[in-house]
């Protein structure tokens, strides 16, 4: 059945808006206080190298220089994946890859901070690299780390991989054997960067007492301040950490590159210290997302059911071990409903930055290849390639591919709405092709806390710990007001440091309106039982005979008493002689989040003479449950669509034979422009979440992963030749031509 | 570091020769972005901007002088200027974004000798002359023979570009200019081509000038390329021929924008292109 909502759906000013317009709002790099000294990072120009000595008397000796610092001033860390993290912001021993951090300055002033890098002399002696993921994964290649080999895997793989998974049932060679055309290909596609417009930046002060203060532009104040505690080894009570307003994260702030170095800094100085990432930083030193080599094998019987799939995923993900091609090998054939099903996925180190999630992490390039196959299919096979995913597609009660059961979803509902619109039927004109993908992604719910209070004049403060990256105060007000029956405009919701609320997990995995949306209904709930109660003392009738409805307390009924409702601003009025402050407060994990399938349709038209593509035309379907806020769902939606595009087109990370970064900057790392894109048209499917009051789903993450291969396969279309690797840059399309 | 506003150009070259650490600061685009990204750290800023005479457009013997201060944003908004040289016009305006339009110059954009500069290509079609200032006075010279290499120029120690001169053009004439780039806007040519051509009565192109960016070291004068224009009414086979000399003139490299086959494919591609509008803005009709 169908809620009926008040607020949710409603499309209210921004809260952050004006700040954000006028210049008013603080980001990473905004604060500053007195006697705060400047920090820079002195980095690599090595892919791998081993760090013989590294002499900084000379930088320490320059005047207006305060503190020096290199890796040796880590102790270490027991566990594994902090001190990974921590030797990512300083190297210890060994510079793993061009950029890599080796020491770091903190003087009066930038320039003196510059001047001080200089005169920091490091002696290195130049190691073998490797850059591409089948090449690192070959057995004889150099390897980043020893004894990090994912257990199971034999002689045929190098050190360097370091996580194998599998996923599926059924046997796919049966399901090869039963089909009528069996495609298999290869794919490959590059490293890209999240492309944040803010740089990291962070103001660090960590007295000799153990005591700290950070401020800094972060997707998860709590995570900084357990992976800071435990490399700086002071207590996290003491390491108070407030988020800055954040200019982009999409996954590339949920780990810390400059927080520890900013720390360190300061805590040997004495003095508050400010660190703040170049653009060239950014790119050669905050993690990019995987570069990926794969297989995909589809069998297809004649009228377009898939007998078998199999997939293949190999991705490089930097210099140090981690955990991601799961992620990939899950979401690659989650689309559909399958008997026999397959993927298989392996991490690979290589000498590029440390990978980092971006926006739906690992699944992009896993669906591009799928999808690109299934579009291949249909071609072959003559078969619509809407019709042909919805004779496949998983739907309530399917067994998915990577194991569990789906509750309601809405992929069956995206495709006919995308086969029901005016752009699937539009004639195309010439050098143009139409493209067609779906794409998925789990979501996620987390730990969460928050807390709520209601103001003597009615209004209601929230605080959440979650660093709001799109739209997330805006919702989860607007939940408060639904839940407590209120306009909106009375509930005023803040992102709180560390030391204010509960623990939150980082803000990713589409998970922030789901989880804190859970959290702030529950909240209200506390305060609501509570204003009952203050109601029944009013009355002097039994709280269990009180009920709230329409943001007033009633009696349940005439035999409870003959009272008018009681508003939330009246019960809040006298609330200082009823029994004090009322407020509500939620902590948990809630689990129930719901998965959230999109479909894209592109058109591109490509110049024959010069391999130039150009979206003509792009619309995105996409269930996300409720959408709470409207326009920051169609701004999630538009957002994914146009990263995807760029990843699909020309986005990549380019290095030399010497395994140096050749394009650091927005200049050469070409991410769309305005005039690169048409307007992006949302259309938004809501089959509610069962597994949320309000029905949220999610929505950040899923938008990215069908631009690929739509744009693919509008591509593949338009030149009557299908490209194998990405960024379909026109160099490569006009080769292939 | 010094920073000098000069009064006149005698005094800005007198400055330029008191040491190699001087550099001229006129819109600012490469040597601000040099400044604060490459470490580039002039002992002195000799600020032009203020010379009588550098941030005016002034016409001269039915053609336009360009000051040397002149901003992108400044030519687009003459309307005679653009009448006259629409090519010339709109490649200063690709420069950068509208907010970089408001400083950077084309005088500029030759002195940083980059091969893929756009105002060059357009400059070189429309025989432009560079006036120059120097120790030993003042010379006149077209700006093709002012092209050394990537970064460098034929500019002698202590010379400055005072004003760029195009020159009037006859009636029957047109130009224009056209860069690939892999994006719409806010990058650099890949490869690029200006052309400037006249027609007779019969739509007859009489002549012709065609210059490709980005697939040499400097910016590359074509004239095998032009000589396929010549007496042609731009059918097909004259623009393969031109097309053809574009490709063979074309001596590029393999880097991060684009690979070296690319670029010799695309600039005959852009001086085709180039070529149609320049011959229908000359009222050309095939």
């Amino acid at each position: 059945m169908k809620q009926e909502f008040k607020v949710l759906g409603t499309r209210p000013i921004r809260p952050d808006g004006l700040d954000k317009v006028t210049g008013k709002a603080m980001f990473g790099a905004d604060k500053s206080v007195t006697g705060m000294l400047h920090a820079r990072i002195l980095r690599s120009p090595h892919a791998h190298a081993e760090i013989v000595s590294i002499d900084t008397s000379k930088a320490e000796a320059l005047a207006g220089v305060k503190a020096v610092i290199t890796g040796d001033d880590f102790a270490d860390v027991e566990n594994r994946w902090s001190r990974y993290t921590m030797q990512n912001c300083m190297a210890q021993g060994r510079a793993l890859y061009d950029g890599h951090a080796v020491a770091a300055v903190a003087a009066v002033s930038k320039t003196i901070a510059a001047e001080a890098l200089k005169l920091i002399e490091v002696e290195y002696k130049v190691l073998s690299h490797v850059m591409d993921v089948d090449e690192a994964m070959a057995p004889g290649a150099p390897v980043l780390h020893e004894g990090v080999k994912a257990r199971k895997l034999g002689d045929d793989v190098s050190g360097n991989t370091v996580g194998y998974y599998s996923f599926g049932h059924g046997d796919p060679e049966k399901g090869f054997a039963a089909a009528d055309e069996v495609i298999e290909r290869t794919f490959k596609t590059a490293a890209v960067h999240q492309g944040y417009i803010e740089p990291h930046a962070c103001l660090a002060d960590l007295g000799s007492d153990g005591k700290g203060e950070l401020w800094c532009s972060t997707q998860g104040h709590y995570m900084v301040r357990e992976v800071c505690a435990e490399i700086l080894h002071i207590d996290a009570s003491q390491l108070r950490v407030t988020a800055s307003e954040i200019g982009g994260g999409f996954g590339g702030k949920t780990t810390v590159f400059i927080e520890p170095v900013a720390l360190k800094l300061s805590q040997k100085a004495g003095k508050p210290v400010k660190l703040v990432m170049s653009r060239e930083d950014v790119f050669r030193a905050s993690g990019p997302t995987m570069s990926a080599s794969m297989d995909v094998k589809i069998g297809m019987s004649k009228d377009g059911k898939i007998t078998g799939a199999h997939a293949k995923l190999r991705y490089q993900g930097g210099a140090f071990p981690y955990q991601m091609v799961m992620m990939g090998a899950m979401s690659a054939f989650a689309a559909y409903d399958l008997e026999h099903v397959q993927a298989e996925g392996w991490d690979v180190m290589t000498n590029r930055p440390k990978m980092i999630s971006y926006r739906a992490p690992g699944a992009p390039m896993a669906v591009y290849a799928v999808e690109s196959v299934m579009d291949e299919l249909c071609q072959k096979l003559e078969l619509d390639p809407i019709d042909t995913r919805l004779l496949n597609a998983a739907k309530e009660g399917t067994k998915s591919s990577y194991g569990p059961t789906f509750k309601a979803i809405g992929l069956v509902e995206a495709l006919e709405a995308a086969k029901a619109h005016p752009h699937y039927s539009a004639p195309l004109a010439p050098n143009t092709g139409r493209g067609v993908s779906c794409g998925f992604w789990f979501n996620f719910g987390g730990q969460v806390s928050v807390s709520m209070a209601i103001n003597a004049d009615g209004t209601v403060n929230l605080i959440e710990g979650n660093p709001d990256i799109g739209g997330s105060r805006a919702s989860i007000s607007m939940m408060a007001a639904e839940a407590l029956g209120i306009e909106f405009d009375r509930v005023r919701t803040i992102v709180g440091d560390t030391a204010s609320v509960g623990f939150s997990d980082v803000t990713d995995g589409s998970r922030v309106t789901f989880a804190v949306g859970i959290a702030t209904i529950n909240a209200a709930k506390a305060a609501i039982k509570e204003m009952c109660q203050r109601a029944a003392k009013i009355w002097e009738i039994d709280a269990e005979a009180v009920e709230w409805v329409d943001g007033a307390a009633q009696p349940t009924g005439h035999n409870a008493g003959n009272f008018p409702p009681m508003s939330l601003a009246e019960i809040a009025a006298t609330s200082g002689k009823t029994g004090g402050p009322i407020a509500g407060h939620h902590e948990g994990a809630p689990d129930k989040a719901g998965v959230s399938f999109g479909v894209h349709l592109v058109d591109v038209e490509v110049d024959p003479e010069t391999g130039f593509t150009a979206i003509k035309r792009y619309t995105a379907f996409q269930d996300v449950g409720k959408a709470i806020h409207p326009a920051y769902v169609e701004g999630q939606i538009q957002g994914g669509a146009v990263q995807g595009i760029g990843w699909a087109l020309n986005e990549e990370y380019i290095y030399g034979e010497d395994g140096r970064l050749q394009n650091a900057g927005f200049l050469d790392y070409r991410i769309p422009v305005a005039s690169d894109l048409p307007m992006i048209e949302p259309v938004i499917i809501e089959v509610p979440n069962p597994g949320h009051p309000f029905g949220v789903r999610g929505c950040g993450e899923t938008a990215i992963v069908p631009p690929l291969a739509a744009v693919a396969n509008g591509v593949a279309q338009a030149i009557g030749v299908r490209m194998f690797a990405l960024p379909m840059s026109p160099p490569k399309i006009l080769k292939a031509l | 570091m010094r920073y000098v506003v000069a009064k006149d150009s005698r005094e800005a070259v007198a400055l330029l020769n008191t040491g190699e650490g001087a550099r001229l600061l006129s819109g600012g685009t490469d040597v601000l972005v040099q400044m604060k990204l490459s470490g580039v750290a002039p002992d002195m800023l000799i600020d032009i901007k203020r010379i009588d005479g550098f941030n005016t457009i002034s016409a001269e013997d039915s053609g336009f002088r360009i000051g040397a201060t002149v901003s992108g944003a400044k030519m687009g908004a003459h309307p005679a200027l653009k009448t006259l040289w629409p090519g010339v016009v709109e490649a200063v305006e690709l420069i950068g974004s509208t907010q970089v339009q408001g400083r950077a110059t084309m005088a500029g954009n030759l002195c940083n000798g980059s091969p893929a500069a756009d105002s060059v290509p357009a400059m070189i079609a429309a025989e432009a002359v560079a006036r120059i200032e120097g120790p030993d006075g003042t010379r006149d010279v077209p700006i093709a023979a002012l092209l050394k290499g990537p970064g460098k120029t034929h500019l002698a120690k202590a010379e400055l570009i005072s004003s760029i001169f195009l020159p009037a053009r006859a009636a029957r004439a047109g130009d224009a200019y056209l860069r690939f780039i892999p994006r719409t806007e806010m990058d650099i040519a890949v490869a690029s081509a200006g052309v400037s051509l006249e027609v007779d009565e019969n739509s007859v192109v009489t002549k012709a000038v065609v210059a490709l960016g980005a697939v040499a070291p400097t910016v590359v004068s074509v004239p095998e390329a032009a000589a396929a224009l010549i007496g042609t009414k731009l059918d097909a086979a004259a623009l393969e021929a031109c097309a053809k000399a574009c490709t063979a003139a074309c001596n590029p490299i393999d880097d991060k924008r684009g690979t070296a086959e690319f670029r010799t494919k695309v600039a005959g591609v852009m001086a085709t292109r180039a070529a149609k509008i320049a011959y229908a803005r000359a009222g050309g009709q095939q």
